[in-house]
């Protein structure tokens, strides 16, 4: 039983860990230009994919390192074209715009690659268990662990000691005032954005390392992200972070005892949240209210 | 009576002297009924959408959950509790109106963004609940095995189940009424400042407007509408479909509102006729319809953001 409560707790923490990866990237952008990026998943899908194609000629961990930059790439024609000029209108043209997308990613995801499910190899020093007791804990899935909180790590700090951080920062607070200080702002914009769908490439190669790969994957992993949002608390990236991990766990646990209310468990999370505090675990009071 | 007045009289004759001829001028123009039924349900929801979006100003991403609500709500009925269409169709309705007004209680304590992902992600609650509970509601394969009845009127009993045209214009009256309720909501005095608050909710706050209690009646009522859509839609089809409770159906509906014209009454189901022949066409010629579906969402929002009315009025 113990092993049971420990094998499912440990699942959650990963599959939290993807959500917050996932969250992290929709809170950026949220924060800085609210925009709801439905094409969050797209995006993901995309990395995955890419790390499938370039995993022949570069190995895993080339395309670990290729795939999330060449997504942000793709992220940042994508603003500057599609949803740049939508900043200033009502939110609903860019949560359309990006719905659509999101349409476009799958479809287009299924034409070139096929609607059947891709596996990708793993390096086999992370394919192996590390303990034949706990057999469920894989080096892969620590391995994910590790990546995601390195990838956190990294946001922080660029958020923290970086100008572009200070500035993405700030933006989140009062754009207007950034913009009147003399801060270019759209470039500001694009390159968070750019981060944000970074994150979101990242966390396809992992997926696709664990969960193997499927047009429409990016589809089921954006609403607990969006649940991570909520629970955390608009505003606050660090409220993304305890979110995500506090779905993932919940999720892993109910699982255990009850395993068709574990995808429910999130929202009556989220329900119980919006009723205690509507402004989320760690929101701040005013904001995007 | 002033120009413009005698004017938008002229277009809501023509309005319904269009959908009361429906069934005439459709079938030469290589329709059928049957599409022409399916246009005013969803004309209805997205009408219902645009309640709240364009006269309420707030963004509901999740009212595909109240029109499966309704859906389900009338097939439930018709299947365990009465064989009646009237019935069916006022269980639909309540069931949607309660979650709606229930929810919308958390949900409206929210603005903005924020507002859009709380109402999405509790939509996606009762996709789960549908999908789940396979015992009463079919899970993946939908809610079957029962199908609309036939009227009785006292003297006369009208077969709406097998006659298209019947049926159509049942679906057209029960539309009436509904559209109806919600121009007359619109032209009272809650209707305007539902207008207000959409303006400018600041100011409509220091006026001493409760803007909160506003909203969320103006969600449970928008609620209701969808909850009337979604049974009519179980009776069209005689099968109720988890997919219908999806957020991507959501998406759909603000779509066909946002493409018909959401600061307009009427723009909505022009926008519904618009898009349900597109994705009809589109599914019928080629396999990636999602792709040209997502273009056209893409093209309507960085083209025509006022939407078609909006559009042919600048």
């Amino acid at each position: 039983m113990t092993q049971l409560v420990l094998f499912n707790i440990t699942n959650g923490l990963i599959i939290g860990a993807f959500y917050v990866l996932m969250a992290l990237g929709l809170s950026l952008i949220l924060n800085l230009s609210n925009v709801i990026n439905f094409a969050h998943g797209g995006f993901l899908v995309l990395g995955g994919y890419v790390a499938y194609t370039i995993t022949p000629y570069v190995g895993f961990w080339g395309a670990l390192l290729i795939a999330p930059p060449l997504t942000a790439c793709v992220g940042l024609v994508i603003e500057r074209i599609l949803i740049r000029p939508l900043y200033g209108r009502d939110p609903l043209y860019s949560l359309l715009l990006t719905f659509g997308l999101a349409f476009i990613f799958e479809d287009g995801t299924r034409f070139i690659w096929g609607a059947q499910g891709k596996p990708v190899t793993i390096p086999t020093v992370l394919a192996q268990s590390v303990s034949s007791e706990f057999f469920f804990i894989t080096g892969y899935r620590l391995f994910m662990v590790a990546m995601v909180g390195i990838a956190v790590a990294l946001l922080f700090v660029l958020l923290r000691y970086t100008r572009l951080g200070i500035r993405i920062r700030a933006g989140t607070l009062d754009l207007e005032t950034v913009a009147a200080l003399g801060i270019n702002v759209r470039m500001l914009r694009s390159l968070n954005f750019a981060v944000g769908v970074f994150l979101a490439g990242l966390s396809g190669v992992l997926a696709a390392g664990q969960l193997g790969l499927e047009p429409t994957m990016g589809t089921g992993l954006l609403m607990p992200s969006f649940i991570a949002i909520i629970v955390g608390g608009v505003g606050s990236l660090t409220g993304t972070l305890v979110g995500g991990l506090l779905i993932g766990v919940a999720s892993g646990v109910t699982a255990v005892f009850l395993p068709a209310a574990s995808e429910a468990i999130m929202y009556v999370l989220m329900a119980a949240v919006l009723l205690i505090r509507p402004r989320g675990l760690l929101g701040e009071e005013g904001m995007m209210t | 009576m002033t120009a413009a007045q005698a004017r938008s009289l002229a277009a809501l004759a023509a309005i319904w002297v269009v959908l009361l001829l429906a069934p005439f001028w459709m079938l030469p123009l290589g329709g059928y009924t049957a599409l022409g039924t399916r246009v005013l349900v969803l004309g209805l929801a997205a009408m219902s959408v645009n309640f709240l979006l364009g006269f309420t100003g707030v963004l509901s991403f999740g009212h595909a959950a109240y029109f499966g609500l309704g859906a389900y709500g009338a097939g439930l009925a018709l299947k365990f509790l009465a064989p009646s269409t009237p019935f069916a169709l006022l269980c639909g309705m309540l069931l949607a109106g309660i979650a709606g007004g229930l929810l919308g209680a958390l949900i409206v304590r929210r603005r903005g963004v924020y507002f859009a992902m709380v109402t999405i992600a509790f939509g996606q609650v009762f996709y789960y609940i549908a999908f789940q509970w396979s015992s009463l509601t079919g899970g993946d394969d939908g809610l079957r095995g029962f199908s609309r009845q036939p009227l009785h009127l006292g003297l006369a009993t009208i077969d709406i189940l097998a006659d298209a045209t019947a049926f159509y214009y049942f679906v057209l009256l029960c539309f009436a009424l509904a559209v109806g309720a919600m121009a007359f909501v619109l032209r009272s005095p809650f209707g305007r400042t539902m207008i207000a608050i959409r303006e400018n909710e600041r100011r409509a706050r220091f006026l001493g407007i409760p803007v909160e209690r506003h909203i969320w009646i103006a969600f449970t009522l928008s609620c209701f509408f969808m909850g009337l859509a979604g049974a009519l839609y179980a009776l069209v089809n005689n099968f109720a479909d988890p997919r219908g409770l999806h957020y991507s159906q959501s998406g759909d509906f603000v779509m066909m509102a946002v493409m018909g014209g959401m600061r307009s009454f009427w723009g909505p189901l022009l926008g519904a006729a618009v898009f349900v022949v597109i994705q009809d066409y589109l599914s019928s010629i080629t396999v990636n319809w999602m792709s040209f579906l997502g273009m056209l969402f893409v093209g309507v929002v960085l083209l025509f953001p006022r939407g078609l009315l909006g559009f042919i009025r600048h």
